[in-house]
């Protein structure tokens, strides 16, 4: 009886099994890391094949609005997501703000310039501050909102040093180009070439979340669900700890 | 190095190669029209082809992403008369390295027609030989260098495009993630040790191109 039992499960379930979906899944190029790590844990239990399309939110947003064949879309950035919702490319009620992060002032390692405020960068000695791009790049957008909401944009403007990408930003504190910096809190924690002076308090910064949503014209959107889901577990959300994300929930 | 690095440096040179392979007949062919005809139109084909190399490798990508894409004319053409589809798969990585090498490839070959000497050719003629034949005996032989060193120039900027890439075949680690677009990751990862090692990669493989290259300008000579 018992495996008369288990070859009917077998045969029942055998048609959902030959089916293993193939998800596609446009994350932003910072969640790399952690999502690799989920993702292989989740084809084991599941069965399913993750494929990733990693790069930063804007070339993703471009690349969904063309009619890519994505079925999941990780942001590092809302406006991104806000944007394809409008258009209607996003299944709405899907939409998860999974994670989040926080923002850091960075100096070179063994700098002279001592930051213990987030004022002090108003100081004319701190001669060039790196920032992601502040209209395009969203670390540089949420800089420039706290900045402005301290009242020290206007004063810090003339010495930013606009960046292509947060990592630009990094780098050029790394490499001592620049006297100082401000990144995400997950991307300081990677370098050892950058002391971190200052922790933007969580209440004080812009809210920086990470939403995640199925893509309207997903082909395997009960897959990708599943895996989204999957992406709110314990075990998951343990990972992007690991990784130095903030995790809601 | 390991198995990831090793299909990356498999998917980049099989696309190069087979890019510079496909564009190498359609721009010598073209290089010979505008070395050597006039016609209407030579000016305006001149621009359109050099465009790659004045625009940014991003803007020739989101072209290519709406031409190609789901929605596009070559899109829709390709999806539903061949079911084949192109953008983020290897064909797309293909065609953003064909697009942006085939400048380097069409002025190079071009000067190399432009330099043969018309006489030697009105020679061959007077003797008797028929137009085709001067072509494959005179003109081709004399361009030869020139040809592959359009093809290797070609094929080097190939191995390194980027902007146009990540647009239109996107960064899909195992199936479209070439080494530049691999190197741009670990960058943004912070895994900057392994950006070195593929960026050293990517000097043999440029250095192996050109020694390449050299041999093969002895091999054919003097003229």
């Amino acid at each position: 009886m018992k495996i008369l039992c288990c070859c009917l499960i077998l045969l029942l379930t055998a048609p959902f099994r030959l089916q293993a979906d193939e998800i596609e899944v446009f994350a932003a190029a910072s969640l790399t890391d952690a999502l690799k790590e989920i993702a292989s844990n989740y084809e084991k239990t599941s069965g399913d094949k993750v494929i990733f399309n990693f790069a930063a939110s804007n070339t993703l947003e471009m690349q969904i609005k063309a009619g890519a064949p994505a079925d999941l879309f990780f942001s590092a950035d809302e406006a991104k997501m806000n944007d394809l919702a409008r258009q209607g490319l996003i299944a709405k009620e899907t939409r998860k703000d999974l994670l989040s992060n926080s923002l850091v002032i960075v100096v070179p390692g063994g700098s002279p310039a001592k930051i213990t405020s987030a004022s002090q960068l108003a100081d004319p000695k701190i001669r060039k501050i790196a920032l992601g791009q502040p209209q395009s790049v969203p670390a540089g957008i949420y800089a420039k909102t706290y900045l402005q909401k301290i009242g020290i944009w206007d004063q810090v403007f003339a010495r930013v040093i606009p960046m292509e990408s947060v990592r630009a930003a990094l780098a050029a504190v790394e490499t001592g180009n620049v006297d100082a910096g401000i990144v995400y809190k997950t991307d300081a924690s990677h370098s050892e070439k950058v002391a971190v002076a200052f922790e933007v308090p969580i209440a004080d910064g812009p809210a920086i979340a990470y939403p995640a949503a199925l893509v309207r014209d997903s082909k395997h959107a009960a897959a990708a669900k599943k895996f989204l889901d999957y992406l709110s577990e314990p075990s998951s959300l343990k990972t992007f700890e690991k990784y130095g994300f903030i995790t809601k929930g | 190095m390991n198995a990831d690095d090793a299909q990356v440096i498999g998917l980049t040179l099989g696309s190069a190669s087979l890019s510079t392979l496909l564009i190498f007949p359609f721009g010598v062919a073209l290089a010979w029209l505008l070395a050597r005809k006039e016609w209407p139109g030579k000016s305006l084909v001149e621009t359109v082809v050099a465009l790659p190399l004045v625009m940014p490798p991003v803007a020739t990508g989101l072209i290519l992403l709406n031409l190609l894409g789901r929605y596009g004319p070559i899109g829709v053409i390709m999806g539903k008369i061949f079911g084949v589809e192109i953008v983020f798969t290897w064909k797309a990585v293909v065609a953003a390295m064909a697009v942006m090498s085939f400048p380097f490839l069409v002025r190079t070959v071009r000067l190399a027609f432009e330099e043969i000497n018309p006489r030697l050719e009105q020679v061959a003629r007077t003797l008797g030989a028929s137009p085709a034949r001067v072509f494959t005996t005179i003109t081709l032989p004399l361009a030869a260098r020139g040809m592959m060193a359009g093809a290797v120039w070609a094929f080097a900027r190939a191995l390194g495009e980027f902007g146009a890439t990540i647009l239109v075949a996107g960064n899909i680690p195992g199936r479209t993630t070439t080494i530049s677009v691999a190197i741009y990751s670990d960058i943004q990862l912070g895994h900057d040790g392994h950006a070195y090692e593929l960026m050293g990669l990517s000097a043999v493989l440029a250095f192996a191109a050109i020694l390449f290259s050299n041999q093969f300008s002895k091999l054919g000579g003097t003229r």
